[in-house]
This record gives structure tokens, sequence and C-alpha cells, in this order.
């Protein structure tokens, strides 16, 4: 195998102004984590308000949640974050195309695209996951709520919600993991995100197994820190004698 | 005692799951400070009879009113109503995460719009009534079924209600926790509130009841004096019944 | 109007090509699908096995697969199947780089996903069923091939299946690497006959409906086993 390897690529200069390959996978850290936090903070929003609506009386909120869940959960989030990127934009209002094709580098429509588009359809999934939740409810707990006098919103509000989820926040943690990873499709549509970072600098280097490696190495301290603090989160909302060896 | 206001005032109660019949024409009055049990085989419609009172339970025939006001009329505003009955049921429900005493104080603030220290107050006061002052600021699951259920008592009377529904408030209970609930029960009776009580506990009715209800599949089969109950029982069903339970 | 009609007419003409591209996703779900079961299978044994060594491996193969994201898998497999594949054999891959490495990363990946369905459907059928097999005499491979796993694939076929579909959407993720599988061959011929978003429109109703079919069969499926 004629492969020179070059474990210390990350501190080599790139050449391009002063920064090192280090700077680039920074970079390529930072967008991730812009999208993340923009795509997981619409999910948590959309998906609880879609998942609360799947189980009120109401035949027309739950129709729209379901309507909601079946379109984004049955398509691709490549074809998604496509549709969002290429197809969008075209049916924009002329003044606003306008501003997107001109005003807007690529990067930050692509930006705009890709946390629009993983945030949508994150928030299927956390819909789903409410949804579990609040249907978990001992319809014991809704009938004692109801029989103090509260009304379907305090009900929620007081009652049902705060229980559904602290027991969702296992396969909650696990969506924003989800979400963290799934950022990575976010280079297909022109996102200068770690992954995108990762091909350029293997192309420039040709030191694509350390380059992949440390990569790699990132993604698995991401994931080890989302754990902890899943767990740092589950422990501080723990009721107590609820959970064994909560006391 | 006839003279007394009538409190829960059942007209020709009706209803109906799908195409099964469960209540048929169920008439009866409980005046104010009378203590009434209802007692019957599983499947006669008790726990049924008395969530229809503060309408956790819709009627489809009838009419029900409570301190005058008609329960299913649309035009009533129920969570008001149900503020001030008194509910407990047999599987306590207790908000699991939440503390006792915020167990005890979120309706009266929530709905009573009381303030936090007039809620808390009242409600440790009724928690010292029910014997359990020191577990004011533990967690439910760190309750017995009996403690758990004294506190659902006082949570109950926090609200200041006109009457007390009890739904089979012992039938989960082993049996070595039986007697202090009744207790408070009792205790309940003797200052003159007014209960509806679903249960087993003849011991309970021979002592404090004013009437005795006896429903057999979904009809008011008995509706007489305790002594007239005990005694000397009409019915041949009612008579069974008595039969198997007394001994 | 004219934005259905040009792009009706040039479907007529890219058809071929299209189901080309379905069938190069089929031939990634098909191979995906029976070498991630078994593989899984494999890692769910050893994870329930008594030997720490292979239950440390199999966790650790989980965790790893899990940790990180698909487009990365990818992306390592189109570089390290022919790599690797030079470095044994001296020769260069003939066959399809993208084919080859997509299908290879595919197994692997799913497989972690699938030994979590396989390891909980095994831990679900009750010990009583092993204490039996043993009194009658049977070894490990007995009792495992003929007693507890027709019983938990029984079970696990509605899950399995639903992974199934969700792998069906994550092979789009195989345009990174150039594979022309379907999603792809439509994105190419779109951007070549500037009919780029009814294509990409096209082909997100294409993956939909066989989602919306594929989960109501399961659904039934999974009505019919449960009675």
């Amino acid at each position: 195998m004629n492969y020179s390897w070059n474990w210390g690529v990350l501190l080599q200069p790139t050449g391009i102004g002063d920064s090192t390959y280090l700077n680039w996978i920074m970079t390529g850290i930072g967008w991730l984590a812009v999208i993340a936090i923009v795509a997981w903070s619409i999910a948590m929003l959309l998906g609880s308000l879609l998942g609360i609506m799947r189980t009120l009386p109401s035949p027309t909120a739950r129709a729209i949640g379901t309507t909601y869940v079946t379109i984004f959960r049955n398509i691709p989030l490549l074809i998604q974050l496509f549709i969002w990127f290429y197809v969008v934009p075209d049916f924009l209002p002329d003044s606003i195309h306008n501003w997107w094709i001109n005003d807007l580098g690529a990067n930050t429509t692509a930006l705009i695209s890709a946390s629009i588009g993983l945030g949508l359809f994150t928030a299927a999934r956390v819909c789903e996951q409410v949804r579990t939740g609040i249907e978990a409810i001992p319809p014991g707990q809704v009938n004692a709520g109801y029989a103090m006098g509260f009304s379907t919103a305090q009900l929620y509000r007081y009652v049902i919600l705060p229980q559904s989820f602290r027991m969702i926040l296992p396969p909650l943690s696990s969506e924003l993991t989800n979400c963290v990873k799934n950022t990575s499709v976010a280079s297909l549509v022109g996102v200068a995100e770690i992954i995108s970072q990762m091909k350029t600098i293997s192309e420039y280097t040709q030191n694509t197994i350390e380059i992949y490696t440390y990569v790699t190495l990132i993604f698995i301290l991401i994931n080890v820190c989302l754990i902890g603090l899943m767990n740092f989160l589950e422990k501080r909302f723990q009721v107590p004698g609820l959970i064994a060896g909560a006391k | 005692m006839s003279e007394a206001k009538v409190m829960i005032d059942l007209q020709h109660v009706s209803k109906w799951y799908k195409d099964f019949q469960v209540l048929t024409d169920c008439t009866t009055q409980i005046r104010q400070g009378e203590v009434v049990v209802v007692c019957g085989p599983s499947g006669s419609g008790k726990s049924t009879l008395i969530k229809t009172v503060n309408g956790l339970e819709p009627i489809q025939q009838g009419n029900i009113l409570v301190d005058g006001i008609k329960i299913n009329d649309p035009k009533t505003n129920l969570n008001k109503l149900r503020s001030r009955v008194g509910m407990v049921f047999q599987h306590f429900e207790l908000f699991p995460h939440l503390s006792i005493t915020e167990n005890l104080s979120i309706a009266q603030i929530k709905v009573l719009g009381r303030s936090e220290a007039e809620a808390k107050q009242k409600g440790l006061a009724y928690l010292d009534r029910v014997g359990l002052s020191a577990q004011a600021n533990k967690y439910p699951a760190q309750l017995s079924g009996g403690q758990q259920q004294r506190v659902a008592i006082a949570r109950a009377l926090s609200m200041d209600p006109i009457a007390m529904l009890f739904d089979e408030p012992t039938s989960a209970l082993d049996p070595e926790m039986i007697t202090e609930v009744l207790d408070v029960m009792v205790g309940l009776a003797k200052e003159g509130m007014t209960m509806m009580c679903v249960t087993h506990e003849m011991g309970f009715a021979r002592q404090v009841a004013n009437r005795v209800i006896f429903m057999d599949q979904g009809k008011i089969v008995e509706d007489c004096t305790k002594d007239d109950f005990f005694n000397t029982p009409r019915g041949e069903r009612a008579q069974q019944f008595l039969n198997k339970i007394l001994h | 109007m004219e934005w259905f009609t040009a792009f009706f007419q040039d479907l007529q003409l890219s058809a071929p090509a299209l189901w080309h591209g379905f069938s190069i996703t089929l031939k990634v779900l098909c191979f995906a699908t029976v070498g991630g079961v078994l593989i899984g299978t494999l890692l769910a044994l050893m994870r329930l096995s008594s030997i720490r060594v292979l239950n440390w491996i199999a966790k650790g193969y989980v965790n790893l697969f899990r940790s990180i994201p698909l487009l990365l898998v990818l992306m390592w497999f189109y570089f390290a199947v022919p790599f690797i594949y030079t470095g044994v054999t001296g020769n260069y891959l003939t066959m399809d780089t993208a084919l080859v490495s997509s299908i290879v990363a595919f197994m692997l990946f799913e497989a972690a996903y699938f030994s979590e369905i396989v390891r909980a459907g095994i831990q679900s059928i009750p010990k009583g069923q092993t204490d039996a097999a043993s009194a009658l005499g049977m070894n490990y491979s007995q009792s495992m091939r003929l007693i507890v796993l027709p019983q938990a694939f029984r079970k696990m076929t509605p899950l399995l299946l639903q992974q199934t579909i969700i792998l069906f959407q994550d092979s789009t993720m195989v345009y990174a690497i150039g594979l022309l599988d379907f999603f792809r061959t439509n994105y190419v011929r779109g951007d070549l006959m500037s009919l780029l978003t009814q294509y990409i429109l096209f082909a997100g109703l294409v993956y939909f409906t066989v989602s919306m079919i594929a989960t109501y069969i399961v659904k039934k499926l999974q009505q019919r086993l449960t009675v």
C-alpha cells in the first residue's frame, strides 16, 4: 500500500489565509451546531404542539397532526432538504425570490433551507414521542384533574405534560442525537458543515484515513456529550420515589 | 332532616355506551348533610353513576342538578361546578410529579384563584386533619396506599366542597390500611358533610350512612334508610348481595 | 400547463433510466436487509452471550455505528472498500465501487439497528423455553436455532419490516457517493433537462407512496400476528 501517513494533518496550514485545517474543522462544527440548534428548536416547539393536537378531542386538530406526520415521515430527509433548497425558492413571491438569490450567500441560503427542512422533519418525530407520552398517562389522572375543576388547558399544563415529558426524556434525547447526526445531510445542499469540510480537506491533502478518523472521533465525542446531557436532565427532573433508586 | 336543601338531584338518568345501556332511569336525591352509600355487584353501574354527578361521564337522558345547577346544560360552567364538589378515586390519583403540599394547593391556586400562602395554609391544615403533617414535603410515590388516599381526601377537602363523592375509596388498599381511611370518612360524616359513597364497606355504612342505594344492572333497585336496608331488604337481589357481602 | 406537460413528455423518455435507478435502490435494499439481519442476529447473540469479550465487541460495534451519521459511514466505505481491495489483492476494483461500497456500508450500518431489535426479541422469549430445550438434551446451538429464534423472529417481523422501510428512505443517501439510485437518477435527469423542480417533487411522491403502502401492509401484518 503506498499511502503516506500524516496524522498531524489538522495542524497543517491550508495555504489560504492563516488558517490551519483545524480551523476549517472548527468552522464545520460551528455550522453543525447552528443547524442542530435551529432545527431542534423548531422541532420541539412544532412537534410538541402537533403531539398535543393529536390527543385533543377536536377531530380537526387531530387530522392536522396526523396529516403532518404522514407527510413528513414518509418522504426521505434528503428529498425534503432538496425540496426546501431547490423547489421552494422558485415558488416564493418575486421580491423575496430576488433577495434570496442575489443578496444571500450560497452558504446562507443552504443553511436556512437545511435548518427549516431538518426542523420540520424532526418535528414529525418529536410529535409522535409527545403523543405517546400523553397517551401513556392513566385516564385516572385525567379524571382527577377534571374532578378538581381544571379546564382542559390547565389539565395539560399542570397534570399531563409535566408527567409525559419526564417519561419521554430518553426517547427524546435519542431524537436529539438523530437530529445532530442528520445535520450531515446538509452538506449535500452545500452547507459548509463538518462533512463538507472533511471532503474538502481530504481532497486537498489526500490524507483521507486520518481526516475521516478525526471526524469520526468528533462525532463519537458529540454523542458522549449528548448522553451526558440527557443523564443530567433525567436526574434534575426526577420525581423522588418514582424511579428505582431515586430516593 | 327532610327540610334540608337538596344537594344532588338525579332525575331519570339514563346512559348508553354505544348500544349498551349502562344506566336506566336512575332517580334519587341527596340532601345536605346526608351520607348515602351506593352498593351493588360489579357491573351494576355504581361507579358510572357517581361519575355522572360531576360530569366526568356524560348522560344521554335525564337531568342532574348539583346545588340547583344543571350538570348537563351546555351553558353551565362545568369546571367551576367541579371545583365545588370533591371527588376521591379508587386509585387515589395524586399527581405523582408534585409534592404533597403542591398536590394540596395546585387546584386551590389555579382554579379557585387563592394566593399561594392561603392555599398552602389550608392544604396543610387539612393534611394535619388527616394525620399526615409529617409527609408535607414528600412525593406520592414515597407514601403508602392508605397515606396517599388520606392525602387525596385532604386535597378534595382543601377546595371547601359542598359535597364529597367517593368512588370505591378503599377497594385498592391492603386490608390493614382500610381502617385509617374509613376513620377519616367517618369523621367527615359526623361533621355533617354531604357524602355519596360507592363502597363495599358495609361496616362503614352501618356506622354513619343515612341511606343505602342498591344498584343492579344499571338500575336503582333499593333506595331506603340504612335500618330498612340491613334489616328488611325488599328485593331478592339485595338480599342475595347482603348475604354474600356480610359473610 | 407548460410546467406539467414538459415534465410528462420528458418522463416518457427518462422512464428506462428511472426504472434502472429504482432497481439499484431495490438491490441495495435487499442486500442490506438480508445481510443486516444476519449480521444483526450474530451481534445480538454475541451481546447476550456469557463470554465477556464477545459482549464488549458487540456493544462497541453497536454504539459506534449508532453514534456516527450514515453519510459518514457511506463515505468511509466508498474510500475503504477499493483501498482495502487493492491493498489485499493488488488489483484495482473493477466492479461498480459505489454500488459495492454502498451495500457493504448499509449492511454493516443497519446491522447495528437490527441487532437491537433481534436482541429485544430474543430476550422476550421466556426462560422456561430454553430450560425445556435443555431438559430435552439440546445444546445451545440447537435450542437457539430450533426453539428460540423461530419464536423470536415471529414476534420481531413487524419491527424488522419497519426498519426496512426506514432503510428504504435512508437509501437516498447514496446520492453522496454518486450511485445512480432512483433519487439520484431523478436529480441528474431533472438537472440536465432544467426540470429539476418537477423531478424532485416526482421522486418525493414516489418515495412517499411506496412508504405509505409498505407501512399499511406492515400494520395489517401486525394486526394479524397479534391475534
